[in-house]
């Protein structure tokens, strides 16, 4: 190059803008989680195969559950067998999301990228708050395209539509509690080692629940455990307000479905969201 | 308010990780507008130190201030004052050059429109110009390195950390970021530079600490260093290794230095004051003896033989440092 370099003066560099006040603090730290969020959405178009089999896999697996395994299926109180699995692999698709989770936190703190954020002044939470707006976000796109999906299949919504909001509703509060095992598992583990036993686990995860059969199938000390898997609960929750068969049992944990559906998360949030808070805070190594 | 003069100042420093202290009675003067190396091996606490002061870690023991911030307790302000390029910094991969600068620049709280205006002059300045819209991915090491400098840069900050920032780049690459290093300084940044090369201390670094163990064991300037270390060096590399203890006896009483011998690689290795008349007197003698020579060379001392210098001389051992520290 024959140009030669002029360096700009120091006087024309730029001056950041410096929160005053906890207001201006807490808007800054929604502004600096958009702006990390914002790094995931440009690579979703950037590498839009990526997200492209993300999405692609739950629909998979609703072939092979509906039309590979759903004909020796059947649902103890009677009721259609795709009408009973969409909730359980609507569900499924936000365990899905885990490894998802997983895989980004620790491809950051891998490459050096969770250093360079923690050594910016910018809100200590961004980063955080960042990951969970955008896998919120890309779960929210993997539902719409299940449920079309669903549809397709021969699948219904049958209550209100407030009631299917409801639904999706407590289908991503889900999401959201799994968001922040996942930003933990990430920083604790800080290898790719993790990624790989969380994307085995969601399977007995899935399986070990009433994702896919009624838990009065099982033996009963394994019901047991799948009734009390938080997963059971949004998915009882869910099939409920949708209005397709529930299948569920005489437990106290059954027939508190719904009440379990929001308590559930909420309890692995409170648990999960400072122990990430206080790792991020305190990485080393 | 009163900022120290220094631009990096630590006291008996110390950091451990479980019992193993990686760092401890660390003590470090850094005066502004000045590249000071930080010169040691792997495990040596040079990145330890790196990320205390960049206000990655806590540190157990000590006191530190950057840019007149103490590190523990005005971290945002420090943060504020700092670029960390390096081994552990580093950029997003999947973006493009300029769209991981705005990233940063936006996260520096600069606002968009500036963000933007910031990436494009550092592009510039980084000669990435024509580059910055392609993923970083596509990047050579060089360029990669480059970017993480620019990335450091958005700020202009007083004090920059650079952890390593050669390691695995080829000889060209090298010196893409050392004539980066070079315009920081002309701008009058501070650098605080770690690093494994002698040579690359030796180039750009006006002090340097010789860190090992996690505390400095040698302060000065590359001069002083060197002249406390001992010259160059001579290696003669014998085609048969049964002649090595009288080749040995022959070459310490040419160059009038004690010779380490390397059994394996049939290697006598000894400082020369001389150069070349010593390198002339040690061929010829083994000439006239008949030792078969297969190479020789005439060398700058390695790093573990400043070390090894360094840890026998006893004018700087562990204690004395320790007892100067608190």
């Amino acid at each position: 190059m024959s140009v030669t370099r002029t360096h700009p003066s120091t006087s024309e560099t730029p001056v950041p803008v410096r929160p005053r006040g906890p207001l201006s603090r807490a808007r800054w730290a929604v502004t600096d989680g958009w702006t990390v969020a914002g790094r995931d959405l440009v690579h979703w178009t950037r590498q839009p195969w990526e997200i492209g089999f993300g999405l692609l896999f739950p629909v998979l697996m609703v072939l092979m559950f509906v039309y590979l395994l759903g004909g020796s299926m059947s649902v103890p109180d009677g009721g259609d067998y795709t009408e009973y699995l969409m909730p359980g692999m609507f569900a499924m698709a936000m365990v899905f999301g885990l490894g998802e989770t997983v895989t980004a936190v620790t491809m950051d703190a891998a490459r050096g990228v969770t250093d360079r954020f923690r050594s910016l002044p910018m809100a200590s939470s961004a980063v955080v708050v960042g990951r969970c707006l955008a896998d919120m976000l890309r779960s929210t796109l993997a539902l719409t395209v299940l449920v079309g999906f669903g549809m397709l299949v021969g699948w219904r919504w049958h209550g209100t539509f407030t009631e299917a909001l409801a639904g999706f509703g407590l289908l991503l509060l889900l999401r959201f509690a799994l968001v922040w095992i996942g930003v933990y598992v990430g920083l604790l583990a800080r290898g790719q080692g993790a990624v790989s036993v969380i994307q085995t686990l969601e399977f007995p995860i899935g399986f070990l629940s009433n994702t896919f059969v009624a838990t009065a199938t099982m033996p009963l000390w394994l019901g047991t455990i799948a009734d009390w898997n938080p997963m059971s609960s949004t998915v009882a929750a869910v099939r409920g307000l949708f209005g397709n068969p529930v299948a569920g049992g005489d437990t106290w944990i059954t027939q508190n479905a719904p009440l379990m559906a929001v308590v559930w998360p909420l309890l692995l949030v409170a648990v999960f969201a400072p122990l990430c808070v206080h790792k991020y805070r305190n990485l080393s190594g | 308010m009163a900022p120290t003069r220094k631009a990096i100042s630590a006291r008996g420093l110390g950091r451990r990780f479980k019992d193993e202290w990686a760092l401890r009675g660390f003590d470090l003067e850094v005066e502004p507008g000045t590249v000071h190396g930080l010169l040691g091996p792997n495990g040596a606490g040079k990145s330890t130190a790196v990320r205390v002061l960049t206000t990655l870690l806590r540190h157990h023991e000590g006191t530190a201030e950057v840019a007149g911030y103490d590190v523990a307790t005005q971290g945002s302000e420090v943060r504020y004052r700092i670029g960390l390029v390096g081994q552990n910094a580093a950029v997003d991969e999947i973006l493009s050059g300029r769209q991981n600068l705005r990233l940063f620049g936006c996260l520096y709280h600069l606002g968009g429109r500036a963000a933007a205006r910031r990436a494009d002059e550092l592009l510039e300045r980084f000669g990435l110009s024509d580059s910055g819209d392609r993923p970083v991915g596509t990047y050579s090491g060089g360029m990669r390195r480059r970017l993480d400098l620019a990335a450091g840069m958005i700020l202009a900050p007083p004090v920059m950390f650079l952890d390593e920032p050669t390691v695995g780049l080829d000889p060209r690459g090298r010196e893409e970021v050392w004539s980066a290093v070079r315009d920081l300084v002309d701008d009058g940044t501070t650098v605080l530079l770690t690093t494994q090369y002698l040579e690359e201390a030796d180039r750009l670094a006006r002090t340097i600490s010789v860190i090992d163990t996690g505390r400095v064991i040698a302060e000065g300037t590359p001069t002083e260093l060197k002249t406390r270390i001992g010259g160059d060096r001579i290696d003669v590399v014998l085609t048969d290794g049964t002649a090595l203890d009288r080749a040995a006896a022959l070459v310490a009483e040419a160059t009038g230095h004690p010779v380490d011998v390397d059994l394996e690689g049939r290697r006598l290795s000894a400082e020369v004051d001389d150069r070349v008349a010593a390198l002339t007197r040690s061929v010829r003698v083994l000439d006239e003896e008949a030792v078969g020579v297969a190479d020789v060379l005439l060398r700058r001392p390695t790093l573990d033989e400043v070390f090894l210098h360094l840890t026998d001389s006893g004018e700087h051992s562990p204690n004395t440092t320790t007892e100067v520290a608190r």
